[in-house]
């Protein structure tokens, strides 16, 4: 069973009180951009084994989009922070990178 | 290779079966071979084998870092049918069902294929009017399915409650042709019949790169060394992701897990599989007794193949309303597969960015029962280097031109 604290209300947030938003801090390319940028920008995802960010609603909670970094091989959560965020805390990606030496970073 | 037979059989029986050969050869691998395949799930096993059978290309090495058919081949619920909505849809899945039909016989192997008959059941309003749709597209298409009414579904099912409360049964979907195989025994003939081609299959050895050349594939990295091909067929479902990785390119498909059960084993009460799409389960017998029950998919990318607790909760809470009869039964065990899901929830059979790099997945939940087919249309994508008919549809690049098979409308699953 996952579980997530909500960085916004604290509380400790089991999967089913929370709803999954997929890959975090993607770029998004609108119409009138190149097709490559925007055939990955919607499809391709990194989808790795291993350290992935991504976003979560606590949708039945406070309702609010938060931020995660979680190991999809171990389900290992290393930390959850605000989605005003434009890319993983400096913080949290040294705490992951000691956890997770052959990381190749964000 | 030994034909077996019911002769072979009484004749083993002189000498206490002790006679019996191993079914394929467990060898070292060759320096090179024409054509590697990596994953020996049904799907690349499969392939490989219409390479041999139907394009005489038999220097073939199938590379599996585990055991061969211990991925999602031997985690499936075996369900077989070939109603999908989508043209090239119902084209492969139907080439599929029609070559289990006979592939006892083609492998002189049993796989134990069931033709026992499927209902989905439609269970709102949109499900009646997506199955009739799918009556009508199958109708076109010549894939035989039928739409049947309540008092038909209870005829057949007759331990099913099909008046709710929460979702009464408003019809169903029938395939008679449709039903279950053993899933290891299509791994383990598909494997037979390979290694009887002479092809190795080298388990317990997995790839860790792709070594390219000039954008064109040379071999593959393995925990066993470099071993170099002429050409690479990637099957490997729910790690094709990283696969792609290492010959560096991107998949648009992500990885989730989904699991299932099975009960302990009771005496024969349903003898025809059924789907319940809005309640996401599904439920068959296997001829142990134990009802096979598949649910829903992880909502977060993961690679643990165990599934959260809650769908188990979530399934058999449905399947109870919907068989009463069932609430008091045991589970036994509980497993799960990674299944690689794309945006279309259609696979992939296509050429890749890297040359003579051929790559089959995004079966997702679903891909069981295509087995034939898509190592059929594979081995002829290897085999020519073009796509044929059953497999251009399912080119990568058809999310860039927005040429989805859109096979999600209906159920959202599509098992
Ligand atoms: C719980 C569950 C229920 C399902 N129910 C159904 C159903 O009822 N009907 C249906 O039609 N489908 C069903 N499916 C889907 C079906 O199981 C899959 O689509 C199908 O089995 C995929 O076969 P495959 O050969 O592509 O993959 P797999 O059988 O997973 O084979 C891939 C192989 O590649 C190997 N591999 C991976 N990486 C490497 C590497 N780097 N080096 C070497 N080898 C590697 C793996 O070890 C694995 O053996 C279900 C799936 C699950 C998980
Ligand atoms: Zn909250």
């Amino acid at each position: 069973m996952l579980i997530l604290e909500c960085p916004y209300c604290g509380v400790k947030a089991e999967e089913t009180e929370l709803a999954n938003g997929g890959e975090a801090h993607l770029k998004r390319f609108g119409p009138g951009s190149a097709d490559n940028d925007f055939e990955s920008y919607m499809f391709a995802r990194k989808n790795p084994k291993g350290v992935h960010f991504e976003r979560w609603r606590h949708s039945y909670g406070c309702g609010k989009w938060f931020l995660a970094a979680r190991c999809t091989a171990t389900l290992e959560v290393f930390g959850t922070y605000p989605a005003q965020t434009a890319e993983p805390p400096a913080d949290l990606q040294a705490k992951i990178k000691a956890k997770r030496p052959d990381w190749k970073g964000y | 290779m030994k034909r077996y037979s019911v002769f072979a059989i009484a004749r083993q029986a002189m000498s206490y079966h002790q006679g019996w050969e191993r079914a394929w050869r467990a060898p070292e691998p060759k320096k090179e071979y024409d054509a590697i395949i990596i994953g020996a799930g049904g799907h690349g096993l499969a392939t490989a084998y219409y390479l041999g059978k139907n394009h005489g290309i038999k220097n073939v090495a199938i590379i599996e870092k585990g055991w061969l058919g211990g991925g999602n081949t031997g985690r499936n619920t075996t369900i077989i049918r070939s109603n999908y909505l989508q043209d090239p849809s119902a084209a492969i899945y139907d080439k599929a069902l029609s070559l289990y039909e006979t592939l006892s016989q083609d492998l002189n192997y049993n796989v134990m294929f069931s033709p026992r008959g499927l209902l989905m059941l439609a269970q709102t309003h949109h499900e009646v009017r997506g199955y009739l749709r799918t009556v009508h597209a199958n109708q076109l298409q010549g894939v035989s399915t039928e739409w049947i009414s309540p008092a038909k579904v209870k005829e057949l099912v007759p331990i099913m409650n099909i008046d709710g409360p929460r979702y009464p049964v408003l019809g169903a979907l029938y395939q008679k042709r449709g039903g279950t195989a053993r899933h290891d025994a299509v791994a383990w003939g598909y494997a037979r019949a390979c290694s009887d081609m002479g092809m190795d299959i080298i388990q317990q050895t997995e790839v860790t790169g792709v070594r390219t050349e000039g954008g064109v594939v040379r071999g593959v990295e393995t925990t066993k060394g470099y071993i170099g091909c002429k050409k690479l067929g990637i099957v490997v479902a729910g790690h094709s992701g990283q696969v792609a990785d290492m010959a560096g390119f991107r998949l648009p498909l992500e990885a989730v897990a989904l699991q299932a059960l099975v009960s302990e084993p009771i005496k024969p009460t349903i003898d025809v599989v059924v789907m319940a799409n809005t309640v996401h389960g599904y439920m068959s017998q296997s001829d142990k007794g134990e009802l096979v029950i598949g649910g829903g998919t992880d909502s977060f990318n993961n690679y643990t193949q165990r599934g959260s607790f809650h769908h188990i909760e979530e399934t058999l809470r449905a399947l109870i309303e919907t068989f009463p009869i069932i609430s008091r039964l045991k589970m036994l065990r509980q497993w799960g597969g990674i299944v690689d899901m794309t945006g279309d929830r259609s696979p992939l059979i296509s050429k890749t960015p890297v040359g003579n790099c051929f790559i089959n997945c995004g079966w997702g939940t679903g891909g069981f029962k295509a087995i034939p087919g898509s190592g059929w249309a594979m081995a002829e994508l290897m085999a020519k280097g073009e796509p044929g008919p059953l497999a251009a549809d399912f080119n990568m690049w058809r999310f860039r031109e927005g040429q989805f098979i859109d096979e999600s409308v209906a159920a959202g699953v599509a098992h």
